[in-house]
């Protein structure tokens, strides 16, 4: 970090007092449900009771009759307005998403039509008046359902939402594994999770004329709200103001609007009122989007020593039944490896669609690659003999070994896990605790160790388009007071204190003087919102950029009234001084009132004002490292695991607030620790949720967490201000950490199964020798007429050549729909008996090509070196004047594409 | 529908209400009197973030209804402060030790420590953080929440 031009007081690195938490102490903070607007309207919604099947009828007249309802919406009432779903990165929904269900219920909790009336009360007075009639259909319900099951959706050709990888393994890799002195599988079993924040959804639509709308809404990011929604509404965003003062929690389920709000939105536009729709607990715990529920077969390969040889990984998760955005996380398996010693990895990659609720994100949601890898090493430590910490030690990237650039390309320079976990060991005595844990099994009592490193990308920007900079837009008032407009967004985060810190240290005014204002959209913008442990690194960098560019403005402006060099001026305290002349000292409020009031008294070519804006863009990715210590003991009895102690070691650059940042890393591990002991959302048999309740999905509460110990390293990263993303670790690096504890903590009764969450009732069968999940039998469809097969992804050989041949010659325009947007292109193909040539032809370049043509089917395969090196492998069929079919695109998955004969 | 007469004090002023027999104390005390500070969260007694006082009590108002408070006296967080601003020393020492973060949880946190010190009460860490058992927050893994009983059972944090 640049030394600060101001010599002012530091406010970067202080535990000052948030300025949130005037208002959220006093109860005047504003929640969406503290929002009320003259004539505002309240809606309930008629959900689905069962998990699938057809809708023959609905019956909303009882409803429409009840005094206080104002209207009842199905589908059909609202299907004449635009609501094009699209993903987080604003791409196609893969399935057809309709706010209110059209015809057929998908899951338990399938929005079916909504009530508005004079207050919620009576909207679900007149919700229980809906008679709808159902066609009860079987349910795919879990991931083993959906493998052996047809397609949930009519427009999906299988359950398969999503596919990364490889379906057959390399033969080199496999000769690896096979190979290897020690070769571990290890299958981790991850639940379903609840985000729950303790603020539900919600959202107050206001239509201001037709042609404009405000919009309140618990969210994200009030800036990628507006741009969601005015694409999906086909409204310009400008007509769009998205409000969210203050958010109660989101950890990922409110990155954008889904059903709900949008069918509360659309209500509002039709009737042309002010509605609220706040979700209620039940809801939120039925018919929320959720995250997780993944499974995964890591096989990793040693060495004699116990060094790292190959690694393949299988993972799948269970993306229900409409997923804000269809997902195999290839996130899992870019970042699994880029912090050890591994030489070859390969994978393959599936979401599943079901009939359950759909997925969205949770903090960290590639955190499955930190709990496989981390309990991984410690089954292999067990197995090969060795200690957990020096297997850890012999695989690890430190900071000698670096760069350093993954299999899968990830490049790193600058991490440091092995340096925090040196760091971690250096402040827990791991002999006195093995000779501890020693003398405790001889009383009955069970002590486990459990030890985990990570890294994790945070402030990603530039690589994917949606994933913007972040802008800072500063104002010295006349007043001399500072005012911010940052695109930055807290659900908690503290952004109106971090960015405060910032801007008063950079600038030389005191911390009090500084206001930053956020959580509205007509304020600023561009940015994806709090996703990806972003606002610290990018935000914060924006805040120094144009905090620099405004102390500038100030000394040139010092400098001219003074009559001094602006090398010799400093800002102080919102004091101007100049070097050596404590007499020429000036109150920023005087120069400020100049800069606005006095143009004649201003340089030449002075932009009269003391404003300046910035949006920074940083380095494509920063990573934060950290290696974290628990201590448990488990009670053999009744199955109970007790943390005794929790101490993180973390590397997260420059610290802006050390509270904050412990803060986060502190309610990262909370959650971790409900992950691993108490959180559980599971569905029965039916589809039916088995918890509805906070009795049921049990959330950690404050006797369940320990008092956590933290150790700051500050290796400043490359992004302006050092600053390196914290608001996911702990959510990330907690579970294995954990796990591997109580794994240490049991190891006499063998190898601890990781499914998860490890409740007593499971450590209790796993201590007793009883198998901790009783097999279930998949769900398999009877082989019906009326039921096609389940159709596998097809390899681009194996099309049938049809019996009638169309010719493919000539030039094709065709779009390639990936999971970020559709790529247009044309194509050229020219046949002779089986064999293909052609070229295709974009804005990025044209490249030639040769293949097969059988029939009416053309496939190809092509090298491309951008984004990374990688085989496509096209495999089309020709319909006249229509082509379709399928491009595999290595690790990015496989995409449809369609095309006209031009 | 039954209707009722309700006279209660929230935060020593009177209200006078023709309400529903099913209205919530929550509710009541949120849209019919304004004090949005109470924060409904689960509505089913298990979050805590709607505690408020109830005639020297904490109390969950999403479980009582509005009638059961007829004649009651109410504090809600938006009670606590002086008339000048100065912050009640619950509140003072949450803020002092970082203890929330989204703050939607808070005033629950706030109404139960401020119940259980009420009047120059001083009771034991254990005692305080036993009742903070009772509330969830999801954001700050309670780290500066046992900070917060503890300053106020006074024990150095």
């Amino acid at each position: 970090m640049s030394a600060p031009g101001t010599g002012a007081a530091r406010y970067i690195g202080q535990r000052v007092p948030r300025k949130e938490d005037a208002r959220l102490l006093t109860g005047r903070g504003q929640f969406v449900d503290d929002v009320a607007v003259p004539g505002m309207l309240h809606i309930a919604f008629a959900r689905s009771p069962i998990a699938r099947g057809r809708i023959v009828s609905i019956d909303t007249s009882a409803a429409r009759d009840l005094p206080g309802v104002h209207a009842v919406f199905t589908y059909e009432d609202i299907k004449d307005q635009q609501a094009d779903f699209l993903s987080f990165y604003l791409a196609p929904i893969e399935v057809r998403v309709t706010p209110l269900a059209d015809g057929r219920v998908a899951h338990v909790g399938d929005p079916v039509a909504l009530v508005v009336a004079q207050d919620r009360y009576v909207a679900e007075d007149a919700v229980s008046l809906i008679e709808v009639a159902y066609e009860e259909e079987d349910p795919v319900v879990t991931l083993d359902d959906a493998r052996n099951n047809p397609s949930i959706h009519p427009d999906a050709e299988s359950n398969i939402a999503a596919d990364m990888g490889d379906e057959d393994i390399d033969d080199n890799l496999q000769a690896l594994l096979d190979n290897a002195p020690h070769l571990i599988t290890h299958k981790v079993i991850h639940q379903r999770i609840s985000q729950s924040p303790m603020e539900t959804r919600g959202v107050v639509a206001v239509p201001e004329g037709p042609e404009e709308l405000t919009v309140y809404i618990t969210c994200q990011s009030p800036h990628a709200v507006a741009r969601w929604l005015s694409l999906v509404l086909g409204m310009p965003q400008g007509s769009i103001r998205v409000i969210a003062k203050d958010v109660g929690g989101s950890f990922g389920l409110k990155n954008h609007p889904w059903r709900e709000e949008t069918s509360a939105i659309l209500a509002a536009r039709k009737l042309g009122r002010p509605i609220k729709w706040i979700e209620d607990r039940l809801e939120n715990l039925t018919a929320a989007n959720q995250a997780r529920e993944q499974e995964m077969t890591l096989r990793v390969a040693f060495d004699a020593e116990a060094k790292l040889v190959a690694s393949h990984g299988d993972y799948s998760v269970n993306n229900g039944a409409y997923p804000l955005g269809a997902d195999a996380n290839i996130a899992v398996h870019m970042f699994i490896w880029p912090a050890y010693k591994m030489p070859a990895y390969s994978f393959l990659s599936r979401g599943w669609y079901t009939n359950t609720i759909g997925l969205a994100a949770y903090r960290g949601p590639w955190a499955m690659e930190s709990l496989a890898r981390e309990t991984a090493l410690d089954a292999a430590a067990r197995k090969i003999g060795v200690d957990p910490i020096e297997i850890r030690r012999r695989n690890l990237i430190s900071l000698k070994d670096q760069p350093a650039t993954s299999g899968l390309g990830v490049y790193v320079d600058d991490i440091t896990p092995a340096e925090c976990l040196e760091k971690l060991l250096q402040n827990f005595d791991v002999a006195a605790f093995r000779a501890e844990q020693a003398a405790a099994r001889k009383e009955g009592r069970y002590l486990g160790l459990g030890i985990a490193t990570y890294i994790e990308p945070t402030g990603a920007a530039g690589s994917i388009s949606v994933m913007t900079g972040e802008l800072a837009q500063l104002r010295i008032e006349p007043t001399g007071k500072v005012t911010a407009m940052m695109s930055t967004h807290s659900q908690g985060h503290g952004t109106q204190t971090t960015m405060a810190q910032v801007i008063a240290d950079r600038l030389g005014v005191p911390y009090d003087d500084v206001t930053v204002f956020e959580g509205d959209s007509s304020r600023g913008g561009y940015t994806p919102g709090a996703a990806g442990s972003r606002q610290g690194v990018i935000g914060g960098g924006a805040a120094i950029k144009a905090s620099e560019l405004l102390a500038d403005k100030v000394k040139r402006l010092a400098a001219h009234l003074l009559n001094a060099n602006t090398e010799s001026i400093r800002i102080e305290a919102g004091m101007v001084h100049v070097e050596g002349a404590p007499e020429m000292s000036r109150t920023l409020r005087s120069i400020a009132e100049t800069a606005y009031g006095e143009p004649d008294k201003l340089p030449q070519d002075f932009e009269a004002g003391l404003e300046a804006q910035y949006r920074y863009t940083p380095p494509p990715v920063t990573f934060t490292s950290a290696a974290h210590a628990c201590v448990v003991e488990v009670d053999i009895d009744t199955g109970f695991v007790k943390i005794q102690r929790w101490i993180s070691s973390e590397d997260c650059g420059t610290v802006i607030h050390p509270a904050v940042v412990e803060g986060q890393i502190a309610g990262g591990l909370a959650q971790a620790i409900g992950t691993v002991l108490l959180e559980e959302m599971s569905f029965d048999d039916r589809g039916n949720p088995t918890a509805a309740t906070y009795k049921d999905y049990m959330l950690p509460a404050i006797s369940d967490v320990p008092t956590f110990e933290f150790l700051h390293a500050n290796t400043p990263s490359k992004s302006v201000g050092g600053i390196r993303g914290v608001g996911e670790g702990g959510a990330i690096i907690g579970p294995p950490t954990l796990v591997n504890a109580i794994a240490d903590a049991l190891s006499q009764f063998g190898e601890l199964p990781v499914d998860l969450p490890l409740t007593p009732s499971k450590l209790l069968d796993f201590i007793e020798g009883r198998p901790v999940r009783k097999p279930k039998e998949a769900k398999r469809a009877p082989p019906t007429p009326a039921s096609p097969p389940p159709s596998a992804p097809q390899p681009a050989a194996a099309a049938a050549p049809s019996a009638t041949a169309v010719s493919a010659d000539g030039d094709w325009a065709m779009t390639i729909h990936s999971q970020m947007g559709a790529q247009e292109m044309k194509a050229r193909f020219s046949t002779e008996g089986g064999r293909l040539t052609g070229k295709l032809m974009s804005d990025q370049g044209d490249q030639e090509f040769e293949g097969r043509a059988a029939g009416d089917t053309v496939a190809w395969e092509m090298k491309v070196t951008k984004p990374v090196s990688l085989t496509l492998k096209y495999d089309l069929k020709i319909e006249g004047d229509k082509l379709s079919g399928k491009v595999k695109m290595g690790i990015f998955g496989t995409s449809k594409v369609t095309g006209e004969r031009l | 529908m039954s209707e009722h007469r309700i006279n209660v004090e929230v935060n020593g002023r009177q209200q006078h209400a023709t309400i529903e027999g099913r209205l919530t104390l929550g509710d009541f005390l949120r849209v019919n009197c304004g004090y949005t500070g109470v924060h409904l969260g689960c509505e089913h007694g298990v979050c805590g973030a709607c505690t408020v006082i109830v005639d020297g009590k904490a109390v969950r108002s999403c479980l009582m209804l509005a009638v059961q408070a007829d004649g009651a006296k109410i504090t809600t967080v938006e009670g606590l402060a002086s008339p000048d601003g100065a912050l009640h020393p619950v509140q003072q020492a949450m803020r002092d030790e970082h203890a929330l973060q989204c703050g939607f949880c808070t005033p629950g946190v706030v109404m139960t420590l401020a119940a259980l010190t009420q009047d120059g009460a001083r009771p034991s860490s254990e005692t305080l953080l036993d009742a903070m058992s009772g509330h969830i927050c999801r954001c700050t893994g309670y780290q500066g929440i046992r900070r917060a009983a503890r300053k106020l059972a006074g024990e150095n944090s």
